[in-house]
């Protein structure tokens, strides 16, 4: 049972990069716009690209 | 609103009728410089509220308007909060001719300091939802390390294992109690300094000293640990916030669009003639004030040159534009109609009848912000009672039964976790956050988390009548006397007017073109030069017939050698208006109808709905007068409104629907918005908030049972971790599923069932 040892961290650290991952998604603004984001996949604005920076 | 802009119009000799939106676009002032910020790479960026969108489709088309400009650096619109980011490379004053860009396109632009207001309750959501995730993470893995302890229990697990697994659960859970519980901890910390308690003091309380306990025992070798019962009670609650908060969320928003209202710039004209545009708030009385065909009136004040119609149904609910000249009053807030105004202006600022309007609102909402949830009524008697029976219980181990001072403590801490507030604190949520989602699959919002209690207790329905029995718009009254010819004639050129009535009759006849060359005499009327002669289309006095009686809302029709015929109008009632107040009348409510419309117009509409108790002409004092006649009586009553003039009465009532195409003001103040062109969604927010009280009661009296049940364990120290995170869960599960029952489709579709409505 000694393999425990690593186990139980190792299953934590996995667990805890998706808790990271989520909470990057939070704020990074991903949830900001759950209605446009739906739609904007729709947009034909391919041809004309946002200037860029 | 540019000199030109305002000339075109204001000409009569002009030969088409400017639309009003065009000339509002055209070149309107705007007083941006205080909203536009300077980012950190020098260049400019300003945030907007936009009024119009709706789809995706209005997003792709403001973007790309925008994109296209060269200088635009980022163009963004949320569909959700319908807000615009604009950031561009060039002067500031660019930001002017941007904005002008998107109005163009037909969208309302209201600037907005991102700083100043305060996105506190996104914030919060934010906040909690990470506080979730947080609680949720640290729940799930000392739950599987509490299994494998559980099960040790039974299959000798060596102490030295147990020790190791205890020290992973304090490692995880100790953190995520400390971060996720503090929505908790402030609310009850802000509590108990004012001397009050709320649920969440036993909530906080549970969860620490089941916390520091099991570190205690953690440390000392114990063989019980609550770490799991303390992390799954914060995250069963956590969810239950989040939810609660999320489904109120954007009907909240509809409050922070209230700034739409006031007039972004007033162009004053100086004593030299020369205009130059203010902040509403700069203005005093006395000015002169230029107000262009379709601009929002800035000021209150009085009119010195020039004709045109005013839409006050802002203030009156009157739905009809009212013909205004020299030496009438205006009031802020209102909107002009097809010709430019000149006013001196009498009231500015906060001396304004809407200023007045929001004071009387405010004043109104404090006195409603004294009702206490049902939640908090319990907690506060549950409380106490919790607290002293652990005081009990530790003082009554140690003392009386001589226990040590740690096992007694350990007793009196699953006393205080098995008596969980947390079926208690869930059983109001859950049915909460049931019964708005059900309420928003119908297009009602609710925005106040005590609407739905409120709602529960209402006798008394009051009704506004424009734009809430009615839908507010005009439509021609059918008449035998009209002939074909004639109807044809007028609706194409009633078709190239904006006035309601004029679209109205065009509405009447959709097929007919739009006649050319149509002048419109702003206040007046249309006339048309056709080879029979000239046709005029318009008021009374437009078409040369003598005064004579004065019913309702018309049009005239005067032709060359022809009688003038006249179009009657008169207001739609909502579709199933009738339906509604009939079965609202069945089930035992009393119906009002207070309008500040004519009473001869009142009396008509409550006459075809069978509303014996009406009252025309209120101003909104007066409304807010009946609604507290009625409150003394011992009536609860639920006020159904949509119009600024209404907001107060909105406020002062125990509780108010409205509906979403109200005045924002009426949104903000009303407890719930409900949506589409039909009345239903009344009966359906009643129906679905008797059920809810209902089973808010079955779920306190479910938590209250379980308590009974659990307590005599707890208090003899009966309890280990696996019966308190077993009984908790079991407990828990039992209010959510009794609450799960209010989301079953009702049976017999929008109708709500009879036991749900009292006798």
């Amino acid at each position: 049972m000694d393999v425990l040892i690593y186990l139980i961290p190792l299953a934590i650290v996995f667990g805890g990069i998706g808790l990271g991952a989520f909470l990057w998604a939070l704020k990074s603004g991903q949830f900001d716009d759950m209605d446009g984001a739906a739609e904007r996949i729709l947009h034909d604005d391919d041809e004309k690209p946002t200037p860029a920076e | 609103m540019s000199p030109d802009g305002t000339s075109t119009v204001a000409d009569p000799g002009t030969t088409e009728a400017v639309p009003v939106d065009d000339v509002r676009a055209s070149g309107e002032t705007f007083a941006l410089g205080s909203y536009i910020r300077e980012t950190a790479a020098g260049r400019h960026a300003l945030d907007f509220m936009v009024e119009g969108v709706h789809c995706g489709g209005c997003v792709a088309k403001i973007e790309r308007a925008l994109s296209g400009e060269a200088d635009v650096t980022n163009a963004r619109v949320n569909l959700s909060t319908r807000r615009l980011a604009l950031e561009w490379s060039g002067p500031p004053a660019r930001g002017n001719a941007l904005a002008a860009a998107v109005e163009k396109l037909g969208f309302g632009l209201v600037p907005y300091d991102p700083e100043r207001l305060a996105d506190s309750d996104k914030d919060e959501e934010k906040a909690l939802l990470r506080a979730m995730a947080v609680a949720g993470f640290a729940a799930a893995n000392v739950m599987l390390l509490s299994v494998s302890i559980w099960a040790g229990h039974f299959q000798d697990m060596g102490a030295a294992t147990r020790a190791l697994m205890h020290w992973f659960s304090a490692l995880i859970a100790l953190p995520a109690i400390l971060y996720a519980g503090r929505p908790f901890f402030r609310s009850a910390w802000s509590a108990l300094r004012a001397l009050r308690t709320n649920m969440d003091v036993p909530i906080s309380l549970a969860v620490l000293l089941a916390g520091a306990v099991s570190l205690h025992e953690t440390i000392v070798g114990g063989p019980h640990a609550y770490f799991d019962s303390a992390i799954t009670l914060l995250f069963f609650l956590l969810v239950g916030r989040y939810l609660d908060r999320r489904a109120r969320g954007r009907a909240r928003q509809a409050g922070t669009r209230l700034l739409a209202l006031r007039a972004k710039a007033v162009t004053v004209l100086g004593a030299d003639g020369a205009r130059r545009p203010l902040p509403p708030e700069q203005v005093a009385p006395g000015m002169s004030v230029l107000i262009a065909a379709g601009e929002r009136i800035g000021a209150d004040g009085c009119i010195v040159s020039g004709t045109s119609e005013i839409d006050q149904s802002l203030i009156t609910g009157e739905a009809l534009p009212q013909s205004v000249g020299v030496g009438d009053q205006v009031f802020a807030g209102t909107l002009n109609g097809s010709g430019a105004l000149t006013i001196t202006v009498t009231g500015a600022g906060e001396d304004t009848l809407l200023a007045e309007i929001a004071r009387l609102m405010e004043a109104a909402e404090q006195r409603r912000a004294r009702y206490v949830a049902l939640a908090d009524r319990v907690a506060r008697l549950y409380a106490p009672v919790v607290h002293a029976l652990a005081l009990v219980t530790f003082v009554g181990w140690w003392l009386v039964a001589g226990l040590a001072w740690q096992p007694a403590l350990l007793i009196a801490v699953a006393v205080l976790v098995i008596t969980c507030p947390c079926a208690l604190g869930l059983a109001v949520p859950a049915v909460q956050v049931i019964a708005s989602g059900r309420l928003l699959r119908q297009g009602i919002l609710l925005k106040s988390a005590t609407a739905l209690e409120r709602l529960a207790q209402v006798d008394t329905v009051v009704f506004d009548k424009t734009g809430t029995l009615t839908t507010g718009t005009p439509a021609l009254t059918p008449n035998p006397n009209i002939d074909d010819d004639g109807l044809r004639l007028a609706a194409s050129m009633a078709g190239a007017s904006r006035h309601p009535l004029a679209r109205a009759l065009a509405r009447a006849v959709p097929d007919v073109p739009v006649a050319h060359d149509v002048t419109e005499e702003p206040g007046r009327g249309l006339s048309l030069q056709t080879a029979a002669g000239e046709m005029r289309l318009g008021s009374r006095a437009w078409c040369g017939i003598d005064e004579g009686d004065d019913s309702g809302p018309e049009l005239w029709l005067a032709r060359p050698n022809a009688e003038p015929i006249r179009f009657g109008f008169s207001e739609q009632l909502r579709e199933d208006a009738e339906a509604v107040v009939a079965a609202l009348q069945v089930r035992g409510l009393a119906v009002e109808l207070l309008s500040g419309d004519r009473p001869a117009t009142v009396a008509a509409i409550a006459a075809r709905l069978d509303i014996s108790h009406w009252r025309a002409a209120q101003s909104p004092a007066d409304k807010c007068a009946r609604l507290a006649e009625l409150a003394d009586a011992g009536r609860r009553v639920l006020m159904v409104g949509d119009g600024l003039n209404d907001a107060p009465a909105l406020a002062a009532a125990h509780v108010s629907l409205s509906p979403s195409s109200a005045a924002d003001l009426s949104q903000t103040a009303a407890d719930a918005v409900f949506q589409g062109a039909r009345l239903a969604p009344v009966l359906e927010a009643l129906a679905t908030s008797r059920r809810a009280g209902a089973l808010v009661g079955q779920n306190f009296a479910l938590a209250f049972g379980y308590n009974l049940l659990a307590v005599p364990v707890a208090v003899a120290g009966m309890v280990t971790p696996l019966i308190a995170a077993l009984a908790m869960s079991a407990s828990s599960v039992a209010v959510i599923g009794n609450a799960l029952r209010l989301a079953a489709r009702p049976r017999h579709g929008m109708t709500p069932r009879k036991e749900d409505w009292p006798r």
